[in-house]
């Protein structure tokens, strides 16, 4: 540094829910450090109420997401990805400070966080040509088969990678047209605020995701039996605890990707695995008469 | 022309001679009106229909039912010749069969009427003097129907002197299928008039209107214009009488009778050779407009080779074992 | 009373030949199970058709093991040409003995003949025949290159469609290459017997179909057996999911056919006559014993008598009785229990507040029987417009615009089907896209077809049945996860 060494203004981590950036409405933040044990920050302990509230939004905000044309959406993931790409440097410094990696890797998963976005983004309009169909039945009727979104997703996110893995399982619920409910890990949450920030600023209409930093084995449970969350992935479900969250989530017969059993290598082409089981397929019958 | 845009636009538009029924008694008020209301009736989804009538069609009529089904079948027959080889001859053997279409069995019933071209008329008429049997002729330049109005009329005043009863006149297709729908009402009205006390049937020839859209529209023309049947054909065109037309036809006999109080009769004709296509007919009566309906005066078969092939399935029911062509009579 | 009365047209019986007792098909033979063995009896006279056996633990492990056997050394390794072979031979055997299975299915269900010979067995066969033709072509089912199947899979199934059902489970599981565990319904054991059958007719590999009768105890035995890779279930939601509570935590696949309470949503320029027919075939189809069935007619204010008056008049026209009768409409109720939760919750529509409305009809005395019913004057907050009843019930709700249509349509916990009826295409396929269930019939209603993916939305359910779709549910490829 040159000149005087000026004080650096600190930020307040918050939630991201609805659009804004609220504290948890219990008050509560634990505190984050670096992989080495440094203080980092006081970051918001997300509560139930926290996630009801981002259930809430992410409800309102389901119809007019799903209901988007799948090009507007692709171009609202590829902004994501311009935005990101802005903040590139902010990023490899909070993923390697996060996650304990040298730059060059940091930067390695930062890279493929943006891309990611963009390899989502490209996905939107190609979904409904790819997983629907047209039913050659036997009769006079037109018939088709195409995929919707099916609606409020929750996410416990990876906990060990907190970028690169957090938009891996959070872009495949968007492009696929649902909203989204998202815990993220809880010893990494400070990139997740960054990015939170980015979706406030890219063209994601507020309450299509929301960012809960806090307790996966806390929230899991909530989320799980929340009637009024459609699916959950349990990817970053703490040790020993997926299975009970997957039990609860069967009360509301909730669409459930289960954890791996370790955490998988996140640069690894995703496929459509992320994004079919968050997707319903309607058929339509019309007869064809005249 | 139609005046779309402007239902209350009466330029050189005839007031009818005759209003329909309440509540329909304005709505010939004019092109635009009634072509309003025309294509304000509930559509016809022709998948729909086509299953619903094939549906009916697997009812399953034996023993007793089918008996009773038979004979009643045969007592609605309109016995028809309508071939330009027709002759007094031929007209005079085929009221024969009209009076007894078993000769084997006294018991069988009598057709209900027999149908001709309107200059036989006499002589059917005179074949059948006290049987009761009724004299139907097809009028108005039938099959087609294209002539002048003058000639339709004449045609058929003379049918009606000759002695028919009842008079099967065809609508105009052209009219109808351009969208003309008051010529076609106003035409059945002068027909109408022309019958004097002879009943009126009205062909639809819904082999040339295609849709059943249309279906349902041509037979709400007759029943508003006062045609006492609509039938579907004239056994001219191919298809003629199929189940899903009549199924729309029925329909509309139904809820005209719901919302006006008068009872149309319906007739089917042509196509309609074989008991079991008969026996179709009727379950469909019985279930889409009730028993009403079920008795010569409201329901008519328009043919010729079903009632031998009725009569043969009658023989069977009554010997129990198969019969065969010799044992009915060549018309 | 009409004057045209249709004479009793009964199918014979004598087609089918039903032996005092029957065991457990495991490894291609007939074993006698070592539960308890139950009746099922014939519910429309109440007459015990037979005794079956009831598999117990031991006997789910021994179908498995023979499942797991057939998996990896015969029907695995087996060319999927010769798989697809089996399941032609299969679909043919179906065909040829079509009134056989009819005549089966209607004793022991009760449904009419007319249904059973029309609809569940050409379909049962249909769905052989299509899934047949997918066993050497799975690369090209957009599942990934090399889809391969999952192994074992258990599949318990319902009385309402018993051979149906079986058909939509066993022919995509069999044509991707695994072998089956299935365990039909309780009351209506006998046609997937027969169907034990016809996998000996066609010389289909030993325990490669294995079917193990019984009650839950079995299912529940077959559901959590630790060697099965797969569980398909279709049935109650509320068995749906003590199913997927039971899967958690495990590596098995699921996929879940649950309940529906379907909107039949009817505008005012609907074809109305068409419509009415939608609304019988959508509520009274098999009795109403349909996860499907329209039972709930939404429909506009505007055309709410005269929709009400037509549909009374034709419900008038359905023919109540005797299944085997061909010209029979509505069939019995499948079991005493189902009768009485029909009751059950009819009753508490009436005191509700709804008004009950039900045809003269004469109900036989013995057997299980309920009058086709409609229910007018419903409001969203009433029971029967929210619990699937499952049986001859019509609850008739009104709207005034598509919104709200819409809005009532899909407030349910239920999303697996619903009409629509109008002759507006855009509408149509606006409200479609609104709607949130797995198939929307558009002036057309209960339509079914191999080709044509079914499945739920929200607690209906998931995974599909039929089409390309289907076979997701019993293959794993890096896309199919």
């Amino acid at each position: 540094m040159i000149g005087h060494d000026r004080l650096a203004v600190r930020k307040t981590y918050k939630l991201y829910v609805n659009g804004a950036f609220p504290r948890s409405e219990s008050g509560r933040t634990y505190e984050v450090t670096d992989a080495k044990g440094h203080f980092q920050g006081n970051v918001a302990w997300a509560s139930r109420k926290d996630a009801r509230d981002a259930v809430v939004a992410a409800r309102g905000a389901f119809a007019k997401w799903s209901g988007a044309t799948a090009y507007n959406r692709g171009q609202v993931l590829y902004r994501v990805a311009e935005v990101m790409e802005g903040r590139h440097a902010q990023f490899c410094e909070e993923v390697a400070t996060a996650e304990g990696l040298s730059t060059s890797k940091a930067r390695a998963a930062v890279d493929a966080a943006i891309d990611r976005w963009v390899w989502y983004a490209g996905w939107t309009d190609k979904l409904a040509a790819v997983l629907g169909s047209a039913n050659p039945v036997a009769g006079p009727y037109f018939d088709f088969s195409l995929p919707e979104p099916s609606g409020v997703v929750a996410v416990l996110a990876p906990q060990q990678s907190s970028l690169l893995g957090l938009v891996s399982v959070l872009a495949p619920v968007l492009a696929t047209g649902n909203t989204a409910v998202v815990v993220t890990s809880r010893e990494r949450p400070i990139p997740a605020v960054t990015l939170a920030e980015v979706l406030a600023t890219s063209d994601v209409p507020g309450g299509v995701v929301n960012l809960l930093t806090g307790d996966a084995e806390e929230l899991g449970p909530w989320l799980a039996e929340h009637a009024d969350v459609d699916g959950i992935d349990l990817t970053g479900a703490p040790a020993g605890r997926a299975m009970e969250f997957e039990r609860e989530a069967a009360g509301t017969i909730k669409r459930v990707i289960r954890p791996p059993a370790t955490e998988p290598d996140w640069t690894a082409d995703p496929g459509l695995s992320r994004m079919t089981p968050f997707l319903e397929t309607k058929t339509v019958w019309h007869p064809m008469g005249v | 022309m139609t005046h779309v845009l402007d239902p209350d636009a009466l330029p050189g538009a005839t007031p009818a001679v005759h209003a329909p029924l309440p509540p329909y008694d304005d709505v010939i008020r004019s092109d635009a009106a009634f072509r309003a209301f025309l294509h304000g009736l509930p559509g016809v989804d022709q998948v729909g229909a086509e299953a619903r009538a094939a549906q009916l069609g697997t009812r399953s009529i034996k023993t007793t039912s089918k008996a009773w089904a038979i004979d009643m079948a045969i007592s609605m027959v309109d016995l028809t010749t309508l071939e330009g080889a027709d002759t007094p001859g031929k007209v005079r053997s085929l009221a024969a069969k009209a009076k007894q279409p078993d000769p084997s069995d006294p018991t069988t019933p009598r057709v209900a009427a027999v149908c001709v071209y309107g200059d036989l008329a006499g002589v059917a008429r005179e074949a059948l003097a006290g049987t009761g049997i009724h004299v139907a002729a097809v009028a108005t330049a039938f099959p087609s129907g294209r002539a002048s109005r003058a000639v339709k009329i004449a045609d058929v005043r003379d049918a009606v002197e000759n002695g028919a009863d009842e008079i099967d006149m065809v609508i105009d297709r052209g009219a109808f299928l351009t969208g003309r729908y008051l010529d076609v009402y106003e035409e059945i009205v002068a027909v109408k008039e022309a019958c004097g006390d002879a009943h009126l049937k009205v062909i639809l020839e819904t082999g040339e209107l295609k849709t059943l859209d249309n279906v349902r529209r041509a037979s709400w023309i007759a029943m508003l214009a006062g045609g006492d049947f609509i039938k579907t054909s004239t056994g001219k065109v191919s298809p003629a009488a199929t189940l899903p037309v009549g199924l729309v036809m029925l329909e509309a006999v139904r809820d005209f009778r719901i919302a006006t109080g008068r009872q149309i009769g319906f007739k089917p004709a042509g196509g309609i050779r074989t008991t079991k296509d008969a026996v179709k007919h009727l379950v469909m009566i019985n279930e889409t407009v009730g028993p009403d309906w079920l008795d010569p005066d409201w329901f008519r078969f328009g043919a010729s080779s079903l009632l031998n092939d009725l009569l043969l399935q009658r023989q069977k029911l009554r010997t129990g074992h198969y019969s065969g062509p010799d044992y009915v009579t060549v018309d | 009373m009409s004057v045209f009365e249709y004479a009793p047209a009964p199918e014979s019986r004598s087609i089918v030949d039903i032996a005092p007792s029957y065991g457990l098909f495991i490894d291609g033979e007939f074993v006698d199970g070592t539960g308890e063995s139950f009746t099922t009896v014939n519910p429309a006279t109440e007459e015990v058709l037979t005794e079956v056996s009831s598999a117990g633990d031991a006997d789910v492990d021994r179908a498995v093991r023979a499942a797991r056997r057939a998996f990896e050394r015969t029907w695995g390794p087996m060319r999927p040409a010769d798989r697809g072979k089996y399941l032609f031979r299969i679909a043919r055997l179906l065909q040829e003995r079509a009134r056989e299975f009819a005549v089966l299915e209607s004793l022991d269900n009760g449904k009419p003949i007319r249904e059973s010979r029309d609809v569940d067995v050409p379909l049962a066969a249909a769905h052989f025949f299509y899934h047949a033709g997918w066993a050497d072509k799975l690369e090209h089912a957009g599942l990934g290159p090399a889809p391969r199947p999952l192994g074992v899979a258990g599949q318990v199934i319902p009385w309402n469609f018993p051979l149906l059902m079986l058909a939509w489970k066993v022919a995509p599981a069999l044509a991707t290459g695994n072998t089956v565990v299935l365990k039909p319904a309780e009351t209506t054991p006998l046609t997937a017997l027969l169907f034990a059958e016809v996998c000996r007719q066609a010389d289909l590999p030993p325990g490669v179909v294995n079917i193990v009768t019984g009650a839950g105890d079995t299912g529940r035995a077959v559901v959590e057996h630790g060697d099965v890779d797969k569980v398909a279930f279709t049935g109650s939601t509320e068995v749906g999911r003590s199913i997927a509570r039971a899967v958690a935590g495990t590596q098995k696949r699921l996929s879940l056919e649950l309940g529906g309470k379907a909107a039949n949503i009817v505008f005012d320029d609907a074809p109305i006559d068409q419509a009415v027919e939608g609304i019988v075939q959508g509520i009274f189809f098999n009795q109403g014993h349909v996860c499907c069935a329209g039972s709930r007619l939404l429909v506009q204010e505007s055309i709410h008598d005269e929709v009400i008056a037509s549909l009374q008049r034709r419900i008038s026209t359905l023919r109540v009785g005797d299944p085997l009768d061909k010209n029979t409409d509505i069939g019995a109720i499948n079991s005493a229990e189902q009768l009485a939760r029909i009751r059950e919750l009819s009753d508490i529509g009436e005191a509700e507040g709804a008004q009950r409305w039900q045809p003269a009809c004469e109900l036989p005395d013995r057997g299980y029987w309920f009058p086709p019913t409609v229910f007018t004057d419903v409001s969203p907050a009433h029971r029967i417009a929210r619990d699937e009843v499952f049986g001859p019930v019509l609850s008739v709700l009104t709207f005034r615009t598509p919104d709200e249509a819409v809005a009532k349509a899909n407030n349910s916990t239920y999303g697996l089907s619903a009409g629509i009826w109008s002759e507006k295409g855009s509408r149509i396929l606006k409200i479609a896209d609104q709607l949130r269930a797995g198939v929307v019939w558009a002036n057309t209603f209960n339509k079914f077809d191999p080709t044509s993916p079914f499945g739920g939305y929200k607690q209906s359910g998931y995974g599909r049945e039929g089409g390309r779709h289907g076979l997701a549910a019993y293959l794993t490829g890096d896309d199919s996860k």
